[in-house]
């Protein structure tokens, strides 16, 4: 009798304190090694410059871009509303790492197609990789001028993005990009140009969060055969399930890399600001979930 | 003196036979890491399914505790926009990343006898970090030395602060199907 009492005496504060012990032996035990970071970004975009992510599998990324005229454009053009240039862009996801898409942008009459892949993907956890690093290639048609040879309306793109989210909230990424024009648009620019983007987001809530990037080019700014300008660009995302809407000014009237990296002759120094917007519109084409995405 | 004696080398011997049952104790605890969690919200307008195939789980037969863990980026959904979504805008996965049950069966069963029983635990839920007491009911199959526990409920949104905007296409429903099967086995085997 006098035993048992001992045992249970001895028994009893052990067992209280049980559960929790259970949990955590759990959590030492978890034999899961790497968790994908996923959403850096909201979008494949961070404003003009291509971001890390890309589209999922079976996801159709129809995208409609707009980029008005100069705000400083006064009164009469009622601040840059009157003048839009756009992009229509078709984005499709091959495999979850694999993407490819086309578009149109109004101005020079462009034709652009790119592919993109993630070759590294950014994971948490015991076996810890510290950034995700995405290839992008791209090659387009200005068809605008008609005089042109074939070849001398085409040009090339490729960029490493490497992006880092270091958080629930913020992302950092680091575009070092190339890109090669057969014949560049004004004599007194070479052809050949290498830029390094850096941009980045911080997430305001769930839904939002703002955005900006910065192309530094490797040439002298403004010269008076080349009235060229770095791109840099300030926005918000919102996002809504499916929906993506970036909104942004920017001193860029192009949306594609050959434009905003190679020909911005806006500055924002002198108020040269155009407003714009990016739509996102993702379908699914899983057949399990005909419909859109949630 | 010689009384004193004799207590010390009795309690000495009780503190051996307590430390042995408690090693006993250990033997008594049934685990796995492959549990398998699947949830479903299914509305008139799309039925959304996910699976999570590293459940974890830990059964104390001697105490009849439980506790049953999982990380939440292990849901894997079909269509991996989805799983982004609820990643990131519903289970706030960074913030919250598991989902756990700790808690007690309240059931009296002997686990040396194979068989089929009714069960339910009581413990507390936390998912999205919010933690609810609840209880569960499910089936718990003893046989050849595994216990497999199954057990279906359903989970309100509502009780743990999942928001789920207005403005989103996609139907959602209120109340979320969930599945479970663990296949726990012995721990010191």
């Amino acid at each position: 009798m006098k035993l048992y009492r001992i045992l249970l005496l001895l028994v009893i504060p052990a067992m209280s304190q049980a559960q929790d012990d259970l949990l955590n032996q759990l959590q030492k035990s978890d034999s899961i090694q790497a968790y994908p970071v996923t959403a850096t970004f909201k979008s494949t975009r961070i404003v003009n410059g291509q971001s890390v992510e890309t589209m999922k599998r079976k996801h159709l990324d129809f995208r409609i871009s707009h980029r008005f005229g100069r705000v400083n454009s006064g009164a009469y053009q009622f601040f840059g509303l009157d003048q839009a240039t756009m992009r229509m862009g078709f984005e499709y996801g091959v495999t979850d790492r694999f993407m490819v898409g086309v578009g149109r942008s109004t101005s020079q009459k462009v034709y652009d197609f790119f592919g993109k892949y993630k070759l590294i993907q950014q994971t948490s956890g015991a076996k810890h990789i510290p950034v995700s690093v995405t290839l992008f290639g791209g090659t387009g048609l200005a068809t605008v001028n008609r005089e042109l040879e074939f070849q001398d309306k085409i040009y090339y793109t490729a960029q490493v993005l490497i992006a880092r989210k270091f958080g629930e909230r913020f992302s950092m990424q680091v575009s070092p990009s190339y890109l090669y024009r057969n014949k560049s648009l004004v004599v007194g620019d070479d052809k050949l140009l290498w830029a390094v983007g850096i941009g980045g987001r911080y997430k305001l809530s769930k839904r939002v969060s703002v955005n900006a990037e910065y192309f530094w080019t490797a040439r002298e700014k403004n010269t008076p055969t080349a009235p060229y300008y770095d791109s840099m660009s300030v926005g918000v995302d919102i996002e809504t399930g499916g929906h993506v809407f970036q909104l942004h000014f920017t001193n860029s009237l192009g949306m594609i890399e050959k434009q905003f990296i190679g020909e911005t002759t806006g500055s924002w120094g002198k108020g040269d600001i155009h407003y714009g917007f990016n739509m996102s519109r993702t379908f699914s084409f899983d057949r399990k979930n005909r419909k859109s995405a949630p | 003196m010689k009384s004193w004696f004799v207590h010390a080398v009795f309690y000495t011997m009780v503190a051996v036979a307590v430390s042995g049952v408690k090693g006993f104790a250990q033997s008594t605890h049934y685990t796995t890491n492959s549990g398998i969690v699947r949830f479903s919200s299914k509305t008139p307008l799309e039925n959304i399914e996910a699976e999570n195939k590293n459940g974890q789980a830990i059964l104390n037969t001697s105490t009849g505790e439980i506790a049953v863990r999982m990380t939440m980026k292990n849901f894997n959904f079909p269509n991996k926009l989805m799983q982004e979504h609820f990643n990131e805008n519903y289970m706030e996965s960074e913030k919250f990343p598991t989902g756990t049950f700790s808690g007690k069966v309240e059931t009296s069963i002997d686990y040396s006898r194979d068989g089929l029983y009714d069960v339910t635990a009581t413990g507390k839920f936390t998912v999205h970090g919010v933690t609810k007491s609840r209880s569960i009911q499910g089936k718990m199959n003893i046989a050849s030395g595994k216990i497999t526990i199954t057990a279906d409920f359903q989970v309100a949104l509502s009780d743990h602060k999942i928001e789920v905007p207005q403005i989103v296409f996609v139907k959602i429903a209120q109340q979320i199907q969930v599945q479970a099967q663990f296949v726990l086995m012995p721990v010191n085997k």
